[in-house]
């Protein structure tokens, strides 16, 4: 194992150094550090000219820039951007937190509606279900992601802003989406006809019935999730959760789950009041999102039976949804402070950097509007991602159900579920778990468009300004930063096959 | 009677009848009818080849003007602020009568008066262009390196995916947007050629993959006893039989290579003015969305279509070139079949179950 992570980490760095050899070579062949001054009419432009030559040491060779760049990074010095002033790792810092943020709720986002889209098309291959999602994974995979940006900025932001000024819906618009929502969810469960009409009716219902409680409780002004909506949502998370971990049948898991939406009703108000008290921080966030999944684990095992360790799994699945609903909750209670701050002016869709300057307010204002800001970016990144996953998980979910193991698995009587989680879902896992993480790099790329479009101050914007107005330092840092992740990536995708699949071993 | 009918029923497997269909056929013909017979390629084959005989004729390239009455750079007087004059018939929900109305600026005009047609025209045409060089250059890249590394493995491959390795390293755009400020500007070949010197390696490893289990069989023997040479048994006798893995992912890989161009254009990073491609024009026209929807419109509209049209032909390339193909009807179909004929409903496929039976092939519990 060791010897394997050894001989893959001094592979990647060797990799690394003559992928930054080549790419300085290019970078700085690319770049044209003169182009300001070839168009300038001072008097003094030979003078300009060997002055900035001096400065960017251009009579050396490119080659021992090369290792006198390398010799300072390996030093910690990334340099100084000299259009700018500024030293790199100063600028760097705080793009690195804005690109993470952004590609984090990006990946996750796709990786889950990409992968559940994906698999419930497999099961269902040659249904309409399947043709549509096949047609639409198409359609996504053919948009150019930058065209799909500059239109959510332009369209989608103020659409949706006029909507929120004036937040009434039409009663046959939410006829129309009810109609759709159901439509769809027949579609994907399918079954005979009259299951096809129970599942109609049933999703039209229920979104009919929550667009209709949305408008008439006046929701989208003040946004909250109050308790009765809570008991709801937390309720239905839990049969979802159980239904796909361990099955309804198993009352223990769904008591435990049940349990644990239980404990998120009564910790409502105390962790209102609790919030009022501390000062809030993301380092918090997390300890309280460990303590969750610790406390739903403690009730799946406080309810024993013969197997606690699904249980467990199920009330810390549901416990950690029932805990982001509160955190959620948190952030939707300042939303009409937030709407009404004079910094805003009643346009809470940003379209602009990633943050609203001064704002003022508390951490849950500060998160709300990264939030803000986070959602069209976010919404165009995972656009472009949920369909390379669809395909991914598709595919792979076709392959894994045509094996022989999965038709034992029925023959031995196993339910469905049972056949499709356990031996279905899981094995088709490993595939695209190698992929995911060589994904996310593609998707780093794919945020220098998202950041161009949407002026977010992230890596990728820092990367393309830095190389339109040939600053080498700030592009080679960028650079080495995404060849180390891919590699990284790479690695990890190994590790993580070896850790899914049994038949692949890494100390070989 | 043929012999299928002799058989009993047990035996006569869609397979059967499949293998029928197809019997006397060469393995190109087989190819070319069920690339003929699927539609959703058939129908992109055609838009695609009319957007390219439209983008080419319409402004000309070179000296050629073109039939299109104005050229992409000339200055017009604006009429009626710029709107299109497209009009669509009736029976698409337009007013324009039985046919459509064409009038003078159809895409309209931006706002010094330019016609917009004729900027899509040229934009797409320069698009055409790098897609096209980038899928023959990284095709030609991609083969070599691939057909080298297979073919000789030992040091040679070694050296070769290393270097593979070391271009996937980086994510495309990045590497392109590096390239496009390099090579970049009004030369649509030779920034294509550069893109293509990046985007070559996966088919350089689905190539080569192939080569190595070419490389064990008989007739490479058989080649090699006549007397040819490393490189004609290379390229004249293995090289045919990786062909649908070459044709299946250039396409697809001009199909990623449009969205890469029109994508690093406008980034600032690909073709700059006067050159024009659509990625450029959609950066020029972005600021107008509110004022002028149509200048950001219409070349979005004409990279989706391209792309859509070269993604749905590889698909169909795919289907064709791939053996296990076999056509398979929609599952209500299947249904109705299996409940007019109960024999046949153990030819079907493991993970649909028949709907008669109830079962939810859904992830709910049953």
């Amino acid at each position: 194992m060791f010897s394997f992570l050894w001989r893959r980490v001094l592979a990647g760095l060797a990799t690394l150094l003559v992928s930054t050899f080549v790419m300085f070579l290019l970078a700085s062949a690319s770049m044209d550090p003169f182009a300001d001054l070839a168009q300038s009419t001072a008097p003094n432009k030979a003078e300009l000219i060997s002055q900035r030559i001096q400065l960017l040491d251009l009579n050396t060779p490119v080659v021992i820039r090369y290792f006198k760049w390398l010799g300072n990074f390996a030093h910690g010095d990334l340099g100084t951007a000299w259009v700018t002033g500024q030293p790199v790792s100063t600028v760097l810092h705080g793009a690195i937190i804005s690109t993470i943020q952004l590609v984090t709720a990006a990946t996750f986002l796709a990786i889950i509606f990409g992968v559940a889209v994906g698999i419930v098309s497999a099961l269902r291959q040659y249904s309409s279900f399947d043709y549509l999602i096949i047609f639409v994974s198409f359609l996504l995979y053919s948009l150019p992601a930058f065209w799909v940006a500059v239109l959510l900025k332009q369209w989608g932001a103020i659409g949706f802003n006029d909507f929120l000024a004036d937040p009434v819906l039409s009663w046959v618009a939410i006829t129309v989406i009810g109609l759709l929502a159901g439509v769809l969810w027949s579609l994907a469960i399918g079954g005979d006809r009259r299951q096809r009409l129970i599942t109609f009716a049933i999703a039209f219902a229920a979104t009919f019935s929550v667009f209709a409680f949305l408008q008439l409780t006046d929701w989208w002004t003040h946004p909250s999730i109050n308790p009765p909506l809570l008991a709801l949502l937390g309720t239905a998370t839990a049969l979802a959760i159980t239904t796909l971990s361990s099955g309804l049948k198993n009352r223990r898991a769904l008591a435990a789950s049940l349990t644990t939406v239980v404990i998120g009703l009564v910790l409502y108000l105390p962790m209102q009041v609790f919030f009022r008290q501390v000062q809030e921080s993301w380092l918090m966030m997390l300890g309280l999102a460990l303590v969750t999944v610790a406390v739903g684990i403690g009730v799946g095992y406080a309810w024993r039976g013969p197997d606690p360790g699904v249980s467990a799994r199920t009330a810390a699945m549901t416990a950690v949804l029932v805990a982001s609903m509160l955190f959620v909750n948190q952030v939707m209670r300042v939303w009409p402070a937030y709407y009404n701050a004079p910094a805003i002016n009643g346009r809470p869709v940003p379209t602009i950097g990633n943050s609203t300057p001064n704002l003022g307010g508390n951490f849950w204002v500060h998160t709300l509007d990264s939030f803000m800001h986070l959602l069209l970016p976010t919404l165009a990144l995972v656009l472009i991602g949920f369909a390379a996953y669809t395909r991914y998980s598709r595919s792979s979910m076709l392959e894994v159900m045509s094996q022989d193991y999965i038709r034992t698995a029925r023959s031995k009587g196993l339910p469905e579920r049972t056949v499709i989680m356990r031996h279905g879902f899981r094995n088709s896992l490993i595939p695209l778990a190698t992929v995911v993480p060589i994904d996310v790099i593609t998707l780093l790329g794919g945020a220098i468009i998202t950041e161009k479009v949407f002026a977010r101050p992230g890596m990728g914007t820092l990367f393309l300004f830095s190389l339109i107005h040939a600053e080498i330092e700030p592009v080679m840092a960028y650079l080495v930063i995404v060849a180390a992740l891919a590699i990284i990536a790479n690695i990890v995708a190994d590790l993580i096959y070896a850790g899914l699949d049994p038949r692949i071993r890494v100390n070989a | 009677m043929s012999i299928i009918e002799q058989l009993p029923p047990e035996d006569s497997t869609e397979n059967a009848i499949e293998l029928r269909e197809v019997a006397g056929l060469s393995q190109g013909q087989i190819v070319r009818r069920r690339f003929l017979r699927h539609r959703g390629a058939m129908i992109a084959l055609v838009i695609l080849a009319f957007v390219v005989i439209l983008a080419f004729t319409s402004v000309g390239i070179g000296g050629w003007t073109g039939w299109w009455r104005f050229t992409p750079n000339e200055i017009n007087p604006v009429v009626n602020g710029g709107k299109p004059t497209l009009l669509l018939p009736a029976w698409l929900g337009g007013d324009a009568g039985l046919w459509f109305h064409w009038g003078l600026h159809p895409f309209g005009q931006d706002e010094i008066g330019r016609d917009v047609f004729a900027r899509v025209m040229r934009g797409t045409q320069t698009s055409l262009i790098i897609t096209a060089t980038v899928g023959i250059s990284a095709t030609v890249v991609g083969i070599v390196v691939g057909a080298l590394a297979g073919f000789n493995r030992g040091r040679t491959d070694d050296i070769l995916m290393r270097i593979t390795d070391l271009v996937i390293t980086m994510p495309v755009i990045v590497i392109g947007a590096v390239l496009g400020q390099l090579a970049g500007g009004n030369n649509p070949v030779i920034f294509g050629i550069f893109l293509g010197l990046i985007t070559w390696t996966t088919l350089a490893r689905l190539v080569r993959g192939d080569f190595l289990s070419l490389r064990e069989r008989e007739f490479v023997d058989a080649a090699r006893v006549a007397g040819a040479s490393n490189t004609r048994i290379m390229f004249k006798h293995m090289l045919p039989n990786a062909i649908g893995v070459i044709i299946v992912n250039t396409t697809l890989l001009m199909s990623s290579a449009i969205l890469l161009e029109t994508a690093l254009s406008y980034l600032g990073v690909g073709i700059r003015p006067p050159a024009t491609s659509l990625g450029l024009l959609i950066s020029d026209y972005q600021e107008a969305f509110a004022t002028r929807p149509w200048l950001f419109w219409w070349p979005g509209l004409m990279i989706v279509i391209i792309a859509l049209s070269i993604n749905f032909i590889g698909d169909g390339l795919r289907d064709a070139f791939d053996p296990r193909q076999k056509r398979i009807p929609s599952e209500r179909k299947m249904a109705k079949a299996m409940s007019v004929d109960g024999s046949a409903s153990r030819a079907i496929n493991t993970t649909v179950q028949p709907p008669m039976q109830g079962g939810n092939t859904g992830l709910g519990p049953s």
